[in-house]
């Protein structure tokens, strides 16, 4: 099986729904002959031609409201924000348009849309290059909102959204791109968008955490492993709609919880999270329901010391899993 | 004998019966709603009258089986010419179940019905552009020959979306027509607070495409013009801008009170080049429009409102569970 980095899973990803399906189109800035800033596009320029791998103006707003349009003819665009952080001009779009499309036209019309962008931290990305823009997105009904954290989940789940036939924001941590490698399968596979998924079994904690640091979590695991602490991690997937069964399993597994974001910690994902626990998991807790996520301040800063505080890492969520592990 | 104006353009008599019948039908049915909202029958009106003109000129101008529109609020006129029915109008005024815009779901005036190719719109102003130039690359990318024709009011040509929509439509040549319709109000705020150029037209300039001011009480003129558009984009040489100015004879909304903000003179000034008025006449002077043909139209358009009136008013509303319908496919 090959071993591919994230960002190259998210470019099979494309390149294969691209094969499949001529509907399938992307659009976004400098994702043309450049092949998108990170190369996310990388080579599809080439293969596809311009009109499938169309270099917009720059406007977001634009990128979201086209894309919305070509879906509704019956196309498959895939559209990239270049970071999530440049999503904002697109919001109302996203919000008042695509997200409401099949309901407020009672089933007529849908926008079958995946909205790339890449998002998070630890990159000397400074406030606007690095922010966790989940949250905004994650109570409108409408949307679903998918962020994987491994090459082999991005090669799924990016399909899935692809072929999905409502809007879907496919959230790309950029440190993740060249960071993390793994084995992906050649074949034709999708992953189910809106299900959880086991990153490890254990018995002693419950780590519930998306994105890069599920990764941060299974490295600080296996430190706790070599002192018998056995941690069970799940890893989210899809952050709107949760997968709450799965979420309640894994709570009640161990019956100590916490719960990682790299978002800001008030009004973030994991605040949800917290809820369906303390909604059906009370008798069977054994601790508080911990939370660890960014400070709450605007976004993560430039400055070296700076963006250490606010970014997550490994020792970070090692500290917070032991202290829960103790309690 | 010298040819008359319909004619010029290759509209027969028939043709343009038809449009004053669609004009008279939309003027008609959104004259019902206000009396059904003030008899407290339905919550909410907004208006087409003072536009029929721009607007059915415009839709007959369009391929009727083929081309996409993203109306906006008022344009009654436009989805009656494009297929929507009065009863389906009507449907959406009670909010009934029915309602093929919506279901109920959207207040009257967020026109959408997929089988006529009409966009599903929202209240917040302008996003349909974008859209229309989607639907526009889409076509071009499959290589049919459609246009995708869009309308907004000409406060709403200061949004965001409105430029970015014509810069996207200019830089990648698409087949979209843009018609705004300048009825000098944006709610309570005249033309000159709220637009800086002289004309709508003139910001075509900015994005590559032509411009073009029109009477948008003459249904002739805007045939004409939204005519040309199609034939250019149809040509492969992108998008225009067409404004086609007329007023707006109603207050904004059944909630508004224009009183408060425009003199009684002036909309009693506009009221001499009411569209459906002058274009009757002209039909009168070619005798297109006779004494016989006018009454049967009128008996007709009455007959059509009643009807539709009764048969939405006793339709049924949405169960209270469909609230939950249709969030995702279901599958």
């Amino acid at each position: 099986m090959p071993v591919m980095s994230y960002i190259q899973a998210v470019t099979t990803a494309l390149r294969e729904e691209m094969q499949r399906d001529e509907k399938v189109f992307i659009l976004g800035e400098d994702v043309g002959k450049k092949g998108g800033v990170f190369r996310a596009t990388d080579g599809l320029y080439e293969t596809f031609g311009e009109a499938r791998v169309l270099d917009t103006p720059l406007a977001e707003s634009a990128i979201a409201g086209v894309g919305i349009g070509a879906a509704m003819y019956g196309m498959r665009p895939v559209a990239e924000m270049q970071f999530a952080d440049f999503i904002m001009p697109a919001v109302n779009q996203i919000i008042s348009e695509a997200a409401k499309m099949r309901y407020r036209s009672n089933n007529d019309w849908s926008v079958p849309m995946t909205i790339r962008a890449p998002y998070g931290g630890g990159v000397h990305g400074a406030l606007y290059h690095s922010q966790s823009v989940e949250a905004i997105f994650a109570n409108q009904p409408g949307l679903k909102i998918v962020m994987p954290s491994t090459p082999y989940d991005v090669k799924g789940l990016l399909k899935a959204a692809i072929r999905d036939n409502d809007p879907v924001l496919f959230f790309e941590h950029k440190r993740a791109y060249r960071l993390l490698k793994g084995e992906v399968p050649e074949d034709d596979y999708v992953l189910p968008i809106g299900k959880a998924d086991v990153k490890r079994e254990g018995e002693d904690i419950t780590v519930i955490t998306y994105g890069l640091c599920v990764h941060f979590a299974l490295q600080a695991a296996e430190k706790l492993a070599e002192d018998g602490i056995n941690a069970h991690i799940l890893d989210l997937r899809t952050v709107y709609p949760l997968d709450q069964e799965a979420i309640i399993e894994a709570a009640k597994k161990t019956g100590k919880v916490l719960l990682i974001t790299e978002d800001n910690k008030e009004g973030s994902i994991i605040g949800e999270v917290a809820a369906i626990i303390a909604e059906h998991c009370l008798f069977d807790l054994d601790a508080p329901i911990n939370r660890l996520a960014g400070p709450d301040v605007p976004a993560m800063p430039y400055a070296p010391t700076m963006e250490k505080y606010f970014m997550m890492n490994p020792d970070k969520v090692e500290k917070a899993m032991r202290d829960l592990a103790e309690y | 004998m010298t040819k008359k104006r319909h004619q010029e353009l290759g509209l027969t008599d028939e043709q343009v019966l038809e449009m004053y019948k669609t004009m008279l039908l939309a003027r008609k049915l959104d004259e019902r709603m206000w009396l059904l909202n003030r008899s407290g029958k339905i919550p909410f009106v907004i208006s087409c009258q003072g536009q029929e003109a721009a607007q059915v000129g415009a839709a007959f101008a369009l391929n009727r089986k083929e081309d996409y529109i993203a109306p906006y609020y008022r344009d009654m006129g436009v989805v009656l010419a494009f297929g929507m029915t009065a009863k389906e109008l009507m449907l959406s005024a009670f909010a009934k179940a029915d309602d093929p815009n919506s279901g109920g779901r959207q207040m009257p005036g967020h026109f959408g019905q997929k089988k006529n190719r009409i966009l599903s719109g929202s209240s917040p102003v302008t996003t349909q552009v974008p859209h229309a130039v989607g639907v526009a690359l889409a076509a071009k990318m499959e290589k049919k020959d459609v246009v995708s024709f869009v309308t907004l009011g000409e406060g709403s040509s200061n949004q965001g979306d409105f430029h970015e929509g014509l810069n996207f439509a200019g830089v990648h040549k698409l087949p979209v027509i843009t018609m705004v319709e300048n009825n000098k109000y944006a709610i309570s705020v005249p033309y000159d607070r709220q637009v800086a150029s002289n004309n709508i037209a003139d910001r075509a300039q900015g994005y590559g495409m032509p411009g073009v001011t029109i009477d948008g009480n003459d249904p002739l003129a805007v045939y004409q013009a939204v005519k040309e558009a199609r034939n250019r984009a149809i040509r492969g040489e992108g998008p225009s801008l067409i404004e086609a100015v007329c007023y707006r004879l109603t207050a904004h909304s059944s909630d508004d009170d224009d009183r408060t903000y425009r003199e009684k003179g002036e909309v009693e000034e506009a009221k001499k080049n009411d569209s459906v008025i002058t274009f009757a006449s002209y039909l009168k002077e070619n005798e297109i429009l006779t004494d016989s043909v006018e009454q049967r139209l009128n008996d007709e358009i009455t007959k059509i409102i009643n009807e539709a009136t009764d048969f939405a008013e006793n339709a049924a509303y949405a169960e209270a569970e469909d609230t939950l319908k249709y969030v995702y496919e279901e599958k």
